[in-house]
């Protein structure tokens, strides 16, 4: 009958249609809202000019920077897929949080995983609206073609796409759990980040006893990798490998820390006191 | 006078009708040092309709969230047509629906935007169809359009109720479904869920501090104090009881103690 749900359909397909519902209801805001997506590709593009200048004077001064010209564009390019995938999913939750519509949401069949793979479909498609503009700009402003990379380039943007989405779960926990006082994490946690991921270093540089931890993130293999294929022309498998495993780790560790701080959200009556 | 003693449990469900949609047992919710909700029990038969009646802070929306999913109890258990609601949620939730106008849809998306979304979320399989036939009975055609932010209460009210209307629930759970409304818009409210009632045999719990709304509606209530049910029945029944002539004047007997809960043929001190 028309307007009924059908039982017949699967428990899958169910799935996949409130995925893509989560995925819609952000598409909705974004597509007639061009500050918000002007305001995405704004930064990359600020950044990437800004990192072009630095370059073009290394160039010149640098004998390391005048080795692989696009050694810093590249680094800065990465980095936003890494910030934009984080804040795709961290901006998503907390669109839902400032619209108190988790009384809604949660009273339909959408499971919390469900909203966590809607959450990261978004970023995906954020985070291509954001740095897309400004790898094509780069060549004309400072002739570094970033998709020269190849095929690294995609290995590179999924280990750091996906490591944006655990942090962008951790913070949507936490925000989960400390209501929207604690949403400013959405924006500085990544930056705890950025200091040991040798975005524009080798990791060598950091000291000794802060190694460790910078080995512990699947950013600090995609960076040297970058160089790696920069400055060698090499692909680091070995480096690519390590990433993806410490990538699966963090994001299941993500996704089960968003999952256990949604039961505490369920115990503590969090869910329908959420809002400014 | 005094009411006649409190009926008990099983008497209340010999008077609700069919088989039991909602069977809540022992059910308690305690938050650090305060007990929100303290071992009620409770059961609603299909197609009827229930008020959940008390003052602020009786544990009426403690006890919707937890029929609801959103709140996970401290001890008891929760069926809902027929399942587990504190393990198998989601076997139910498609089959049911909620509506209160303290929770919002989100503001920036336009109505239809929305009850699209919601259509999926329910899967309903054609859903502009549905959202189609529901505009008509709600008359909010002309909003489909618009943002939800910028709808006056009652339309918002009519809005939020198409959405929990979406997938025909079996069992419809409502929060004060006409808080905030005129009178002539709490009306229409009033009327079509009665129609709807009648028409497809729906379920309805209600939390409502509107008494006329209870009389009218309901064909049975429970009265919650301090987290506690301290009465129950149809609402003639409850107001022969009391001895009054109006729903109203009951709560107000129980909500400023002029009954007194260990012994309710005597009227307490308070009176």
């Amino acid at each position: 009958m028309n307007g009924e749900p059908n039982p017949g359909q699967s428990e899958i397909a169910l799935s996949i249609r409130r995925i893509l519902a989560v995925f819609l209801r952000h598409v909705y805001v974004l597509r007639r809202s061009w500050p918000r997506i002007l305001d995405m590709a704004y930064w990359p593009t600020v950044q990437m000019v800004l990192w072009g200048f630095i370059t073009q004077f290394f160039m010149g001064h640098s004998s390391w920077v005048a080795q692989a010209a696009g050694v810093l564009i590249s680094a800065v390019l990465l980095w936003d897929i890494l910030f934009r995938a984080n804040l795709g999913v961290s901006l998503t939750f907390l669109e839902e949080m400032w619209s108190r519509n988790f009384g809604q949401l949660f009273v339909s069949p959408l499971r919390p995983i469900e909203m966590v793979m809607g959450m990261t479909l978004l970023s995906f498609v954020r985070t291509l609206i954001g740095v897309l503009p400004a790898a094509l700009l780069a060549l004309p402003l400072f002739d570094v073609w970033v998709f020269s990379l190849g095929l690294p380039l995609a290995a590179f943007f999924a280990n750091l796409l996906v490591f944006g989405w655990s942090i962008g779960l951790l913070v949507s926990a936490a925000v989960l759990r400390l209501g929207l006082g604690a949403e400013n994490l959405a924006w500085v946690a990544i930056f705890a980040v950025a200091p040991i991921s040798g975005i524009y270093y080798p990791i060598d540089t950091l000291p000794p006893w802060l190694q460790p931890v910078a080995w512990a993130l699947p950013s600090s293999y995609v960076f040297e990798g970058m160089r790696a294929v920069l400055f060698d022309g090499d692909f680091r498998w070995d480096l690519f490998y390590k990433a993806v495993a410490l990538n699966a780790l963090h994001f299941a560790a993500a996704v089960g820390f968003f999952l256990y701080m949604f039961r505490v959200a369920r115990q503590r009556g969090l869910l329908l006191q959420q809002g400014e | 006078m005094g009411p006649a003693p409190l009926i008990s449990q099983q008497t209340f469900m010999q008077q609700v009708s069919g088989q039991p949609i909602i069977e809540v047992r022992s059910l308690s919710k305690t938050f650090k040092d305060v007990t929100a909700v303290d071992g009620i029990e409770f059961s609603i038969g299909r197609g009827s309709v229930t008020a959940l009646l008390g003052g602020n802070g009786a544990g009426k929306t403690t006890t919707l969230s937890i029929l609801l999913g959103l709140l996970l109890p401290t001890s008891g258990t929760v069926q809902v047509l027929g399942e587990d609601m504190i393990r198998h949620r989601h076997r139910v939730l498609a089959r049911m629906n909620f509506s209160s106008p303290y929770v919002d849809l989100p503001r920036r998306l336009t109505v239809m935007e929305n009850l699209i979304v919601y259509g999926r979320l329910y899967g309903i399989p054609d859903v502009r169809a549905r959202i189609g036939e529901l505009a008509e009975d709600l008359d909010i055609g002309g909003l489909l359009r618009r943002p939800t932010g910028d709808l006056s209460s009652g339309q918002r009210t009519r809005v939020a109720l198409a959405k929990a209307l979406l997938n025909r629930p079996e069992l419809l759970l409502l929060d004060e479904p006409t808080a905030s409304l005129d009178p002539d818009t709490g009306d229409w409210i009033r009327t079509y869920l009665e129609t709807h009632r009648d028409r497809w045999g729906m379920t309805i719990l209600l939390a409502s501090h509107n008494m006329a709304e209870v009389e009218r509606l309901c064909d049975n209530v429970l009265m919650m104090k301090t987290g506690k049910i301290i009465d129950r029945g149809a609402p003639e029944a409850l107001i022969a009881r009391y001895g009054r002539q109006t729903m109203e004047e009951v709560f107000l007997d129980i909500a400023r103690d002029r009954v007194s809960l260990e012994n309710p043929d005597q009227p307490s001190a308070a009176q």
